[in-house]
This record gives structure tokens, C-alpha cells and sequence, in this order.
């Protein structure tokens, strides 16, 4: 079995005490922080990457991994115990989950958060494994058109899964792929936009402008309109499900699973989409769909499987194809470009290692959780607790020394000043972030894509239709701009994000 | 221009697209535009600013058809306070050191808030500054000066 042979690899690289260790700590910081109001996965993981930049790729990479589903994890505790998601992926845990701590069941809620994500996070990392291999075989075989074609589907995708309009999401992936091109020209050695800076030629930093974005700009939104938080949670009791309960969860979990697992992969889905299609799903199959809202359990099991299983799977995009799929992913791969490792189809036969030893900790990740969180949901609460009047300045200062520490520069706090006000003011004109981040991520890749297949093609731009898989995602591409912009279709979507 | 402005959202956001587009179409015709087969560095560029100049228009241009909700107010002390404290932090760092950079980062940024009171975050400020001088520079050996050249007798 080829399978085991990989899982075998895997497991061999987890198993030693120093990559057990860093999975361990990368799954309780990220609980830590992802537990605070306000700080989602991207903001938790751009924080705490200085942590990991004296370790080696393979531990880090475990750390930041670990990190992702600690703080999805502590998201979902938050939303759960103080109605206030930390990200957007556990808004919808947040309807029944509070309502369910509100009549005292806040230990049965938080059970199942944790057993419907652990079980998807299982069935989720298989799936990685089984899928993988045979998806990057068939990456190997792409050539500049499909590669292009294949960013073009994807960033479509973004388009059309960001909530809000559609016309303002475009126009932030545009000007994230023109910031992209910020630095210097491979092809010519031309220094693009950066005026005259040399703290520029490399380009804009990811990491600079997420900080900026997400953290800053987030920070001056909250303290807009500073409320005071319920903070009168109590003692969490009752954390073991009775065996009816325990009836009630396990179809809602495997269907979020599933759900969660195939939406997981798309572009700029993930974790997100896959629990609110988790969570109208179930509305549609119960027979009692007018409680939900007010307390179900199954509100709760089949979101939480399904953001889990799409966590875990907008790994494989990036892991196969070197693409990425949401902020978190595009987090990932400026972490592996800075050990040293350029994502694509080659990382898994190359280092067959770091690969397995990713999907494995994965697994291991979602133990550790699953074994430790409920233990240490007394301190969770307390991190909880913590008013945001005390925490937000501690944010700017993670913020600001990790910024720092990436290259040693005060040039890049300027810039991440300068992308927090750009933050704010795009989020007072509701204007997301999300797509422009995937689109500076995008942005060299794709012109470099596209020069290369207009060169070999003799600049003749029918090479994108005559190869058929290009054919394909573009065809695709296209159906599925036309399906959402149709005003029928429009209304629906409308609908389900109301949902 | 207000009766005309239906969507304020709309009209803004168009505004910032049309910014980046044209100054990505004005910058660029310093750099060499190449062909088609032979793209030179202002050809990607060139392109993605024509389509956020297409984008910026047609939502100037959906902002006086569909009407949407009124922007709230801008929070410019807020803002200020908040954007400025890592900008004062690069600033001090190498005069003043990492720990004396922090305490005033911590200080400067509390005022942002409304229950800023004095005592607590001159605590608070202490606090963090020892808490990162023990996490970033003794634990975790990250270069960064603990006192500045202000220190230096």
C-alpha cells in the first residue's frame, strides 16, 4: 500500500520529541490567541510567525500548522461562550452554540465543537492523503497556460465565494495583483513601482501588508464603537454528551465533513463557506429546522466539522499546486518561501518528509486538541475574559515586532502603517481584503505564467483554448462569473449569505 | 453631486480604483511596454490598470443607479493613535532602545480607547515592555537593542 508507505514517512518524521513538542506548543498558542475576540487565523498566524523563524522548515511548518487549527479551535470556543466569532468561519457556531452556553449547556457545546472537528479533521487528513499524490502527478504535467488558467479559475472563485459585491471584490483583486508586481522585473530587471526605494525591490512584503490589513485596520474598526462585553460566563460544566446526543451529531457531522472537505479546496472557500453551507444544509434536512437558532446541537456539530474538514483541505491546493486559496494559505507559503522551500507539485517527491510529516501533524494536531482543549477550558475562559481596552495594545505589539523582525527593518512598520489606514478606509467602504491579499500573492506568478505561455505560443492567445485542461478551468471560469451574475442567481446568493 | 451619489460605497471604492489604475497606466509608461509574445515590464501592469479603470467606472457609474447604505464616520483619533504607535516604535528603536520603544507603543496606542486611564496602562506599558525584552531577545535571540544609542554615556 502506497498510502501507508507515505503515512509511514510521516509518521516517522512527527514522532520525535522536539516536532511532537513544537505541534504542541503551535496548537496552544494559536487556542491562546485565537480565543481572543477579534483575532482570526490569518492575524493569529501572521503574529505569531517570528516564533517560528529559527526553527528548521519541518518544525516550523508543523508549528504554523498547528497554530491555524488552534486558533480556528479557539474561534469557535469564543463564539460559543461569549457570542463574539473571532473569525468569520464561526460566526454560524456562534446561533446555536451561545444560545446552548446561554441555557447552561455550554460544556455539552463545546464537547461537540471539539468530536465533530477531531472526527473531521480525521477524515479531512485522509483525504489529503488519498488525493494529494495523484493531483500533483497531474500538476507536474502543467504547462504555463494551465497554470495560468488554472489562477485565473481561482481567483474567479474568490470573486464570487467573498461576500458582499461582487464589482468592489474584483477591483481589490486587481489592485492586489498591481501591488503584487511591486519591486523588481525577473524578466528585465526592471524596478516596477517601488520609487526609487530600495527597501521595495524586493516587494512588497505579505506578511507587512496582512498585518496592516487584517490587525491594524481591524483594531481601529473595534475601537470605533467600544461596547461593553458580557464577560459573566461562569464555570463550564458538563462536558460529556449522552449517548442520545451522541445520535443527534453524527450525521450533521459527516455531511458538514463532506461539505466542508469539498468547499474546503476551492479558492477563497475554506473554512468559511463550508460552515455556512454546513449549517443551511442541516436547516434544510431537519425536521424540526424552525429550533435551530435557539440551541441545536446539530447547529453546532455540523459548522464546526465542516470549517475543520476545510481547513485541512485548503491544504491540498497549496501543497500540490503551489496556489493559494485563502489568506491562511497564502500565509503558508511565505513562510515555506522563506525556509528555503518553493511550493508546487515537486515539494512531495522532492521532500517526501516535510510533505508527510505536514498531513501526519495535522492529524496529530487535531488530537492534541481534541485531548487537551476540554481540560484547559478554565484557562481559555480567562484568556477570554481578558477586556479588549487591555488586549489591543498587545496586539499592535506582537504586530509590530514581527513586522520588525522579518527583515530587520523600520521601513516595514511605515508600510504596515500605511496598510492599516488603507485597511480601515477599505473596510468603511466595504471593500475586502481577503481577494486583494490573494491577488498580491497571485500577482507575479500569473504575469510570469502568462509571459511565458504568450512566448511559447508565438504571442498567439488561443494556446489558452487549445489546450484542453487550460480549455477546461477557463470554461469554468467563465460559467460560473455568468451563473452569479445573472440577477435569478444573484438573489439566491443573497439569500444564502443572509442564512 | 450628492442627489447624483446614490451609493456612496459604490462611488468611493470606484474613486480608490481609479487611483491605482491610472497610476499604474501613468507609472508604467516609464517602463517598456514589449509585445504580446515578448511582454515587457509595463505590459501586465498596463493591462490590470485598464481593467480597474474599467472596474472604477462602471461602480462611479452603478453609484448614481442603485442606492446603498451612508458611510459611517472616519475615527481619526483613533486611526491616529492606533497607526501611529508602530511608526513612533521604528522611530525610537535604535535611539531608544526596545524596551522604552514598547512602553511608549503600549501607552500611545491605549489612549485609543476610551477607558484609557493612566495608572493601569502605565502598568500595562512596564509589563509588556519586560514580557517581549524576556520573549524576543532572551528566549527567542531575536537582534534587537534593549537600550538605544540614548542610553550609550
Amino acid at each position: 500500500m502506497e498510502l501507508l508507505d507515505h503515512l509511514g514517512i510521516g509518521f516517522e518524521t512527527v514522532f520525535t520529541v522536539s516536532n511532537l513538542l513544537y505541534c504542541l506548543i503551535g496548537v496552544l498558542l494559536g487556542t491562546a490567541i485565537g480565543v481572543l475576540p477579534g483575532l482570526g487565523p490569518a492575524a493569529t498566524i501572521a503574529m505569531l510567525l517570528p516564533l517560528t523563524f529559527n526553527l528548521s522548515a519541518i518544525p516550523a511548518l508543523i508549528m504554523l500548522a498547528g497554530i491555524y487549527y488552534g486558533s480556528q479551535y479557539g474561534g469557535s470556543t469564543t463564539a460559543i461562550l461569549v457570542n463574539l466569532p473571532g473569525e468569520s468561519s464561526s460566526v454560524v457556531t456562534a446561533l446555536d452554540g451561545y444560545k446552548m452556553a446561554r441555557q447552561g449547556q455550554a460544556g455539552k457545546a463545546l464537547a461537540t465543537a471539539a468530536i465533530c472537528s477531531f472526527v473531521a479533521g480525521c477524515i479531512a487528513t485522509l483525504v489529503i492523503a488519498v488525493f494529494a499524490p495523484p493531483l500533483a502527478d497531474l500538476a507536474l504535467e502543467f504547462g504555463p497556460a494551465e497554470y495560468f488558467s488554472l489562477m485565473v479559475l481561482g481567483l474567479v472563485a474568490s470573486v464570487i465565494l467573498a461576500a458582499g459585491s461582487l464589482l468592489r471584490a474584483v477591483g481589490m483583486i486587481l489592485i492586489g495583483l498591481l501591488l503584487g508586481l511591486v519591486g523588481t522585473d525577473v524578466n528585465s530587471g526592471v524596478q516596477r513601482y517601488t520609487f526609487g526605494r530600495p527597501e521595495l525591490f524586493d516587494g512588497l512584503d505579505f506578511v507587512v501588508v496582512a498585518m496592516g490589513m487584517f490587525a491594524l485596520g481591524e483594531i481601529i474598526r473595534n475601537l470605533e464603537n467600544e461596547i461593553e462585553r458580557n464577560t459573566t460566563t461562569g464555570k463550564v460544566t458538563g462536558l460529556m454528551l449522552t449517548r442520545e446526543d451522541l445520535k443527534r451529531i453524527v450525521a450533521p457531522a459527516f455531511r458538514g465533513t463532506a461539505l466542508g472537505t469539498v468547499l474546503g479546496i476551492l479558492p477563497g472557500g475554506g473554512a468559511m463557506l463550508s460552515s455556512f453551507a454546513a449549517y443551511s444544509v442541516e436547516k434544510k434536512v431537519s425536521p424540526n429546522s424552525a429550533h435551530f437558532g435557539k440551541g441545536m446541537i446539530e447547529g453546532v456539530a455540523a459548522p464546526e466539522a465542516a470549517n475543520n474538514a476545510g481547513a485541512q483541505t485548503s491544504f491540498i491546493p497549496m501543497l500540490t499546486l503551489g496556489i493559494p486559496s485563502n489568506p491562511v494559505m497564502a500565509l503558508m507559503i511565505g513562510a515555506m518561501i522563506m525556509q528555503g522551500i518553493q511550493p508546487g507539485p515537486a515539494v512531495m517527491t522532492e521532500q517526501p518528509a516535510l510533505f508527510w510529516g505536514i498531513v501526519v501533524s495535522m492529524w496529530i494536531g487535531n488530537l492534541f486538541l481534541v485531548i487537551l482543549n476540554l481540560p484547559l477550558i478554565g484557562l481559555w475562559v480567562r484568556m477570554i475574559m481578558v477586556p479588549y481596552h487591555f488586549l489591543f495594545p498587545g496586539i499592535i505589539v506582537f504586530c509590530t515586532i514581527g513586522v520588525y523582525s522579518l527583515n530587520n527593518s523600520t521601513f516595514d512598520l511605515y508600510l504596515m502603517a500605511i496598510f492599516g489606514l488603507f485597511g480601515y478606509v477599505c473596510a468603511k467602504f466595504e471593500m475586502e481584503a481577503a481577494p486583494m491579499l490573494l491577488g498580491l500573492i497571485l500577482g507575479p506568478m500569473m504575469e510570469e505564467y502568462l509571459r511565458r505561455a504568450m512566448l511559447m505560443s508565438r504571442s498567439d492567445p488561443m494556446v489558452f483554448l487549445q489546450e484542453p485542461i487550460s480549455a477546461v478551468m477557463l470554461a469554468v471560469a467563465v460559467l460560473s462569473l455568468a451563473a452569479v451574475v445573472l440577477p435569478a442567481l444573484r438573489q439566491k446568493r443573497a439569500e444564502a449569505f443572509v442564512e | 453631486m450628492r442627489l447624483l451619489i446614490k451609493n456612496p460605497q459604490d462611488f468611493w471604492s470606484g474613486i480608490i480604483f481609479l487611483i491605482f489604475g491610472s497610476g499604474a497606466i501613468l507609472i508604467g509608461r516609464d517602463y517598456a511596454m514589449g509585445t504580446a509574445g515578448q511582454m515587457g515590464p509595463a505590459y501586465f501592469p498596463t493591462a490590470i490598470g485598464a481593467l480597474l479603470l474599467l472596474v472604477g467606472a462602471l461602480a462611479l457609474l452603478r453609484s448614481t443607479i442603485r442606492s446603498g447604505p451612508a458611510i459611517g464616520r472616519f475615527s481619526m483619533k483613533q486611526a491616529a493613535l492606533v497607526l501611529s504607535a508602530p511608526i513612533l516604535f521604528g522611530l525610537l528603536l535604535h535611539v531608544g532602545g526596545f524596551l522604552v520603544a514598547i512602553f511608549l507603543l503600549v501607552l500611545i496606542s491605549g489612549c485609543a480607547s476610551t477607558r484609557f486611564r493612566t495608572v493601569p496602562y502605565l502598568a500595562l506599558a512596564l509589563g509588556f515592555a519586560l514580557f517581549c525584552v524576556l520573549l524576543f531577545v532572551v528566549l527567542l535571540g531575536i537582534p534587537l537593542p534593549i537600550f538605544g544609542t540614548l542610553f550609550n554615556f
